[in-house]
């Protein structure tokens, strides 16, 4: 078997910013290419991943380092969507920006490929690597911007992330210790087989592993940076660290917690513990947006609360057996795909208008339904699927995950959720009132829509819409990858 | 008495409890850089000393994790130092106490 093809949709990207590099360097006049070259890298890269659809799938790559199965697959195609809708979405940006236009690429489609490493990694040194290859240049992009408050943004993530991904490393070291190993399905059996002797030093390193996920899942009571790096970095790298890293932490703490430490005497454990982090994520979240007067900081909380909704996924899994692995397991992803489209729907309308208005300020979007009909609609209703409303995606995720707790006898989670998603309408429809019933300033321009931002925010907020009228097909792939997985014992 | 696994364990341990406490103690950027890499360096002590005295069906794991840690730690400890010049070139400080435009 031939290695190289089956990293081949982390190649295809890797190849799209090496290409990018040289024609920065070589070919300068070029650059408006720049862009399209990427979006060719991430097409190429979607396409290999059908292939290999098409051609099965091998879970065996590199001595078990890696795997290529529906999981990953299902990931690859989120990855490589979410990073082709920022790339339409910073064009304009980087453009008026002026500088180092190549880099900005080279970096977003380092991070991609990282993202799509950590899906298939199945290796506590591949998890850390990839880990590490998408977070170097998220902390690099975050401090982007010319202004001083994104090179704040940049210094807080990269020392926080730092100090979590040590804590990340000790855990997988006393994982690695306790089990003599560092393949996951090999510390599954392990654990399975004489884990119950080191129970204490196994739920140490589980905490050590939450709290080093939990900062990139954007988790209560490693949240502290969420809200400042939000509102610092670049727009268009707001947009990508709010759907990308979260989706990959998720993803690839499922996998962990689904083939490593399953085990009933630890799973009773690490399944409460994300129930109760779910419930306090989701209610600190909510109340913090509320009193927000900057978007980009109101969706920095907004994201912490949602960060709760898809852990009552997690919590489900366990607390329920082998029903609600199906169900807990599909609803988390589905849940990120949903969200996935949702956010970035909202951020590529906030950039689009932030753009121009030169402000982040809720209160500026007054009127915004007469400066320009078309963002705020979309805007609108992206900031429905937000709280659950239909006709959106974010109803059938809400509905998926809940079920899922219910099944699992979580219900004093899922009124928790559900009480909580009430005080997110506040402060959702709250901006949707604003831009439609409130009035522009006097002096108020127009907000005219470039094509590539109008294609990538059209494009999210369809997918919104067709995963509300056609779910099925999204909950299978993601009942088919979830099953991928090794179950729970 | 030659030193066993438990030693080396020890010293792990307290080398990261250091590394957090100076890690979220200092007040300058560079200080609390300093501090991440004891923690990382506590991580390839205990990672080395379960590599010499546990049984592994990869008797190389061990220590492939050490060097990639030690290159990973390099690369971030750039990025940092890079990070942090830029941030001294816009606010001529680089204490973490003054890291505090961005409030609500």
């Amino acid at each position: 078997m031939n290695s190289l093809d089956v990293v081949g949709p982390q190649l295809a990207v890797l190849i799209a910013a090496g290409i990018i590099v040289v024609i920065d360097a070589v070919v300068p006049h070029q650059r408006r290419l720049i862009p399209y070259v990427a979006l060719a890298g991430l097409a190429a890269s979607a396409l290999w991943t059908v292939s290999w659809v098409s051609r099965g799938y091998e879970d065996d790559i590199f001595g078990g380092t890696l795997a290529l199965d529906e999981y990953a697959a299902f990931f690859y195609f989120l990855f490589a969507g979410i990073t082709a809708t920022i790339v339409l979405a910073s064009i304009d940006w980087v453009e008026r920006e002026g500088r180092r236009q190549g880099e900005y690429y080279v970096l977003v489609l380092t991070a991609c490929s990282g993202l799509m490493f950590l899906a298939a990694a199945r290796d506590l040194i591949t998890i850390f690597l990839a880990l590490e290859l998408s977070s170097i240049p998220q902390y690099i992009l975050a401090g982007w911007g010319k202004d001083e408050k994104s090179s704040e943004a940049g210094l807080k993530y990269l020392l926080l992330g730092a100090i979590a991904s040590s804590l990340l490393l000790y855990g997988m070291a006393l994982l690695y210790g306790l089990t003599g190993t560092t393949l996951l399905t090999e510390i599954g059996s392990e654990v399975a087989a004489n884990g119950a002797d080191n129970r204490s030093l196994l739920i140490v390193a589980t905490t050590l592993l939450i709290a080093g996920f939990g900062f990139k899942m954007a988790i209560v009571p490693f949240q502290m940076w969420v809200p400042d790096v939000y509102q610092g970095a670049p727009t268009p790298v707001t947009a990508f660290l709010s759907v990308g890293s979260k989706a990959a932490a998720f993803a690839v703490v499922t996998r962990i917690f689904f083939e490593a430490l399953s085990p009933e005497f630890l799973s009773n454990d690490w399944s409460m513990v994300f129930a109760v982090i779910a419930a306090v994520s989701m209610i600190i979240g909510n109340i913090m947006a509320i009193v927000q007067t900057d978007i980009k900081r109101m969706l920095g909380y907004s994201s912490i609360a949602q960060a709760g909704n898809i852990l009552v996924g997690l919590a489900a899994v366990s607390a329920g057996g082998g029903d609600a692995f199906k169900l807990g397991g599909s609803g988390v992803l589905f849940f990120l795909a949903a969200y996935a489209f949702t956010n970035l729907g909202a951020f590529v309308a906030i950039i689009a208008i932030s753009q121009q208005i030169n402000s982040d300020r809720i209160k500026d979007y007054a009127g915004m339904w007469k400066r320009s009909p078309f963002l705020a609609v979309m805007l609108a209703f992206c900031l429905v699927s937000l709280t659950g409303i239909p006709p959106t995606a974010g109803f059938w995720a809400k509905i998926f995950i809940f079920n899922a707790a219910i099944r699992a006898d979580l219900a004093w989670l899922v009124i928790i959720g559900v009480a909580n998603s009430a005080v997110s309408a506040f402060y959702y429809l709250s901006v949707v009132k604003q831009m439609f019933l409130g009035e522009p300033a006097e002096d108020a321009a127009r907000v005219s829509t470039s094509p590539s931002i109008a294609l990538a925010v059209g494009a999210a907020s369809i997918g919104v819409l067709v995963f509300f009228v056609i779910p099925m097909p999204l909950l299978s792939a993601a009942e088919s990858a979830i099953q991928g997985l090794v179950p729970l014992t | 008495m030659t030193p066993g696994l438990d030693h080396f364990l020890t010293v792990g341990a307290l080398l990261f409890c250091l590394g957090l406490i100076v890690a979220l103690s200092k007040r300058n950027a560079i200080g609390v850089l300093m501090g991440i890499e004891l923690m990382l360096n506590a991580v390839n002590v205990t990672l080395l000393a379960f590599h010499r005295f546990t049984e592994s069906a990869n008797p190389v794991a061990g220590q492939t994790f050490v060097v990639f840690v030690i290159t990973v730690a390099a690369a971030e400890a750039a990025v940092a130092l890079a990070l942090a010049v830029s941030f001294y070139r816009n606010r001529e400080t680089v204490d973490v106490d003054r890291i505090n435009l961005l409030r609500s």
